[in-house]
């Protein structure tokens, strides 16, 4: 009988750098107050927002994309050559096709790469890394270029209090190569389909709207446990762990989930405070940030856990580069 | 499923839940005080109370009940009617 042959000579994937970019532009909460009927300290106490940035007019998601991309593929000192896969994760896209993850590819001078766009919204760049670190470890790309890219205010109605607070543009990425030493865990993930219309954007016509209390109410208790199981997949206790890197939804949810997961040693992401929830782009934007700024040591074990429409959701524990 | 709980147990864990979740004393945290007015809880540190309280009263406390429960005693009162054994 034939058989089929994976590559057995790469026993597991890590992060090799992260890069992110935020628009120049900040919108403050006063400047919101300007225009809908809100305020500096509900907003602060609500979802913990003080600042958020907001692209430009004519910047795309694949201009966000590739400055985040390339700023992930320098640090790493790999070349573009040596990339094999790109990933785009978003759910805030301007057109169905083509692919961002092809113009991406072609802007950082990647020649010929699998690429593919993916959606599981604000779980994406737990599914991408997913996606990146089992294409590695099976051979089909040697190293992989991972992007989570959102321009979430083309979908805001800027009267809607309930959203125009929350949401912001950004992308955040990651290089994933082969490791001797698995660097990223197995991933916890699943979904929820009977509870599509949470969180949603009900035609190309229409602006994202989202039904905050349930959504909270989810958030603070099912995702807990999805962190918990990544760990438990990766042999990873949560006191060992360094870092926690929840999607940045609403700082009341990631404290919830931090609480839970009684990570005692690690530092919680906070970023959404400056740079609002940008959706699918917001772990690989705190991550990046995190990392510049020296939070947490390299070789340090991160938790990273992603949730949001679909429901979808998604855990792994990686080290940091 | 949770034993029956007395009304001073349901306060006591009530006390707890809330000393853990928004950092009030205790002792702040009695029957007649209005989450909202007295005791400064907004509606999304009352999910998570209901939440919690969901786990250690075994009652489920749906987002459109939340609604009406603006006092403590009225909490107490939930989940005291829930937990008597049905028919």
């Amino acid at each position: 009988m034939t058989t089929i042959r994976i590559n057995d000579t790469v026993p597991g994937s890590r992060v090799l750098a992260f890069g992110d970019y935020r628009p120049a532009r900040v919108v403050t909460n006063d400047d919101l107050a300007a225009t809908v009927d809100t305020n500096d300290e509900w907003i602060r106490s609500r979802v913990g927002i003080v600042e958020r940035r907001v692209a430009a007019e004519d910047e795309t998601i694949v201009d966000m994309a590739a400055q985040a991309g390339g700023k992930a593929l320098a640090a790493s000192g790999l070349a573009p050559a040596d990339i094999d896969l790109v990933i785009v994760a978003t759910c805030s896209a301007e057109t169905p096709m083509p692919s961002h993850a092809a113009s991406v590819a072609h802007r950082l001078g990647i020649a010929a790469p699998g690429a593919y766009d993916l959606n599981a919204a604000c779980a994406g760049f737990c599914y991408a890394l997913a996606a990146a670190d089992a294409a590695v470890r099976t051979g089909s790309a040697r190293n992989a270029l991972v992007i989570g890219a959102e321009k979430m205010s083309q979908w805001i109605d800027w009267s809607d209090r309930s959203t125009c607070i929350i949401f912001a543009d950004g992308a955040g990425a990651a290089v994933v190569g082969a490791a001797a030493e698995p660097g990223v865990g197995p991933v916890a993930w699943g979904s929820d389909g009977g509870q599509s219309d949470r969180i949603r954007i009900g035609s190309r016509h229409e602006y994202i709207r989202q039904d905050g209390q349930a959504v909270f109410r989810w958030a603070t208790t099912a995702v807990a446990p999805v962190a918990l199981a990544a760990c438990e997949r990766a042999g990873v206790a949560p006191a060992e762990l360094a870092a926690v890197v929840p999607h940045q939804a609403n700082l009341r949810i990631i404290e919830a989930i931090a609480r839970k997961v009684k990570a005692h040693n690690a530092v919680v992401a906070d970023d959404i405070v400056r740079s609002g929830n940008t959706s699918g782009a917001s772990i690989p934007i705190a991550l990046s940030r995190m990392v510049e700024r020296g939070d947490v040591p390299s070789g340090a074990p991160a938790l990273l856990v992603g949730f949001g429409a679909g429901l979808a959701y998604a855990a792994q524990v990686i080290q940091i580069p | 499923m949770a034993a029956i709980a007395t009304e001073q147990d349901i306060l006591k864990g009530l006390a707890e839940i809330i000393d853990e979740i928004v950092g009030i004393d205790k002792s702040e945290v009695t029957p007649e005080k209005n989450f909202i007015e007295d005791l400064d809880i907004d509606s999304l540190s009352m999910v998570e109370i209901a939440v919690a309280a969901q786990d250690q009263f075994g009652v489920e406390i749906p987002d459109d009940e939340l609604r009406n429960l603006k006092t403590v005693q009225d909490v107490i009162n939930f989940v005291q009617n829930l937990q008597k054994p049905q028919g």
